[in-house]
């Protein structure tokens, strides 16, 4: 039965991805397009939904809190604006920046979530909800000096939308683009994500990865071992922290626009449902569940835009959106079921 | 004892320093206090019976707001208006909340202490699958008799729904002029009356068997309850309040935002219930009262307080949100913290 409970939000995918495909096909929406477009889409969203691994390996829980990581990204990324950096550069120098902010919001966070043990998951969502209002504060009265991230009127506190096209917007979508049969592959794109997920993997090779996946598979067991739990479980939550960080960064190059304020506050939700149709439950995740998992999920996510503008109401796309990704996750709360203390 | 207080203290500090800023009439703030204290009460008490039986903070309440809204719509549907139309939209309303309520209880069960991340989840599923029928569904799978509700498109219900034919039915019975204060006694009453009612249903068997499942799931099976169904009855009666709460709100503001009205009561509730001094290990109707009256003293002072100390509204708006969600992060820290005791 266990086998059979994990294909299930696989197997409803696949068939409605199938079935997606089919009317694409005969509404004649050119299929190369949708499959460039899914390659850039699984790097642009793989890596926020990677982020979830460290947390979830370490059994604290599928990381709804991942606003603040995405904060901490946004805050690399308007500085690396503010002194306008180009190109990949400028992208890099917002990864750059990003990182001791992100480190410090993880420490802070992951240091509340070891008090909740339990109820991480809630409080996690709570936490980032609550962030979120917090940080739009900073953003209203922030001293970033750039005119091109202010209002333009007033010239005080930063634009809800900020433009990337002058800045870094695509530095790494367009990274060694090579055309495959009109299928346009982002290689230098689909490797740094391949990248940061082999990182990741050689991380869970090494004596404190390990210690990490024994924290997760048994708290009991890793105390015998000598393993300092909290110190570890702070650690998965800074790892999380941080490549949200970086997720935000490559997601808001990808898509062209730096999105501010009330943005990040649902970002958590599809990225979890992504890693749940990929197969993860709970401990045991692999790098395996989020390539498939983000691609998955993000070409439905693709390719039901246009179809229902096609064939229907154009909102039918985002309730259905909202329908399988809330879907997913309670699907996965309920077969997973309580944790028992 | 003193901890419990607290919460409700630093409220209390903060709504008066943003009161003083706010420049606000007295009178205007309370007149306003009492309209949040009828539109939201039933709802914040919706809460107390779930956190009673340990389940946490029931955030499906939104399932019950959805259930009355759909209630509403059908009675709208077939042109029912006044007395009889009230007594029908309660009548669908709460049926149809019984059936999720017992739906949700039964999904709960499966989650033992994981039930309040699964219940906003639940929420968020069932905010799509109602906007599914109401936006699509409506016009093309389901024939609307009343076409004035619909979009133009012939697709979808409008976002705005009059509800003319119930305005001021209740809210204008008994109202009372105290100088420049307006009190809708008999609405006032009504939400009292909910807040009697619960407290009467904590001292009868069934609240107290509540009571025993909320303290250990084991001592109460072990006592012979069949604890599991217990859950699913404060779970159902959850939403049944809920639903009838959305009820008084809607009827209160007149107008029915098709679909936004639901969206966030989980949270506001929520949030007013812990400002109460309620936490998730005990919460009374006490808490409940005293939450909205602190919560909506704040949340309709700040907008007005930012503009004047920092000279933009929206500070005050985002420091409106941040204390909703904050107050809950923050309950929820703390209530973790001591529920990690041995028992």
């Amino acid at each position: 039965m266990k086998n059979l409970g994990v294909q299930i939000p696989q197997a409803v995918i696949i068939v409605f991805l199938a079935v997606m495909t089919g009317a694409a096909v005969w509404l004649e929406i050119p299929l190369t397009w949708i499959f460039s477009d899914a390659l850039v889409r699984l790097a642009m969203n793989g890596v926020l939904v990677l982020s979830l691994v460290p947390m979830l390996k370490a059994g604290v829980g599928i990381n709804f809190g991942l606003p603040i990581g995405v904060v901490g990204g946004l805050m690399g990324m308007c500085i690396s604006v503010n002194f306008g950096f180009k190109g990949i550069g400028g992208l890099a120098m917002a990864m750059a920046f990003s990182l001791p902010v992100a480190l410090a919001l993880g420490t802070g966070y992951g240091a509340v979530l070891n008090r909740v043990k339990g109820k991480e998951e809630i409080t996690a969502t709570f936490l980032g909800f609550s962030f979120i209002p917090l940080m739009n504060f900073f953003w209203t009265v922030a001293p970033f000096s750039n005119p091109a991230m202010l209002w333009p009127i007033g010239g005080k506190g930063l634009r809800p939308v900020i433009g990337l096209k002058k800045f870094f917007a695509k530095s790494l979508n367009d990274l060694w683009l090579v055309d495959i049969a009109g299928v346009r592959v982002p290689v230098g794109f689909l490797l740094f994500f391949f990248l940061l997920c082999i990182l990741l993997v050689l991380f869970f090779r090494t004596r404190t990865g390990r210690a990490m996946t024994a924290v997760g598979e048994s708290e009991d067991f890793a105390r015998l071992a000598g393993i300092r739990i909290p110190g570890i479980r702070i650690l998965a939550v800074i790892l999380s922290t941080i490549i949200a960080a970086l997720g935000i960064c490559v997601y808001a190059q990808s898509y062209g626009f730096l999105e501010l304020y009330d943005a990040p506050l649902m970002m958590a939700f599809p990225a979890a449902s992504a890693i749940l149709v990929g197969g993860s439950m709970g401990r045991h995740t692999k790098m395996a569940h989020v390539v498939l998992g983000t691609f998955l999920f993000q070409t439905t996510y693709l390719i039901s835009g246009p179809i229902a503008n096609e064939l229907m109401v154009p909102e039918v796309a985002e309730i259905f959106r909202l329908m399988i990704t809330n879907g997913i996750i309670l699907y996965a709360l309920l077969y997973e079921g309580g944790k028992t203390k | 004892m003193k901890s419990v207080l607290r919460v409700p203290l630093i409220f209390a500090g903060i709504s008066c320093l943003a009161f003083a800023f706010s420049g606000m009439s007295l009178s205007f703030v309370a007149n306003e206090v009492i309209t949040r204290f009828i539109r939201d009460g039933v709802m914040v008490m919706a809460l107390i019976i779930p956190i009673r039986a340990g389940m946490g903070v029931n955030f499906s309440i939104v399932v019950g707001a959805l259930c009355a809204q759909v209630g509403l719509i059908l009675v709208l549907d077939f042109g029912l208006g006044g007395l009889t139309g009230l007594f029908a939209m309660a009548a669908i309303g709460l049926a149809l909340s019984l059936v999720m309520g017992i739906a949700i209880g039964i999904c709960l069960n499966r989650v033992k202490n994981r039930e309040m991340i699964t219940t906003i989840i639940i929420g968020f599923v069932a905010t799509a699958v109602y906007q599914l029928i109401f936006m699509v569904g409506y016009g093309t799978v389901i024939r609307p008799t009343n076409q004035e509700m619909m979009l133009s498109r012939g697709i979808g219900i409008r976002n705005m729904v009059d509800l003319e034919m119930f305005r001021g039915l209740l809210d204008r019975l008994w109202l009372v002029k105290l100088g420049s204060l307006e009190i809708p006694v008999f609405m006032v009453l009504a939400v009292t009356g909910f807040g009697l009612v619960i407290k009467y249903l904590n001292l009868t068997r069934l609240g107290k068997a509540f009571a025993v499942v909320g303290q250990s799931f084991e001592k109460a099976q072990a006592l012979g309850l069949d604890a599991d169904m217990i859950r699913i009855k404060a779970l159902v009666l959850s939403t049944l309040i809920a639903c009838l709460g959305h009820l008084f709100y809607i009827l209160n503001i007149g107008m029915l935002n098709v679909y936004t009205a639901h969206m966030n009561t989980d949270i506001f509730s929520c949030a007013a219930l812990f400002a109460g001094g309620a936490t998730l290990a005990r919460a009374r109707v006490r808490h409940a009262v005293f939450g909205i009256v602190l919560f909506h003293s704040l949340f309709i002072v700040s907008p007005q307080a930012g503009q004047n100390v920092f000279g933009n509204p929206a500070l005050g708006e985002y420091f409106r949100s941040f204390v909703a969600y904050g107050t809950i992060a923050f309950a929820l820290i703390l209530n973790a913290g001591t529920a990690e005791k041995p028992v």
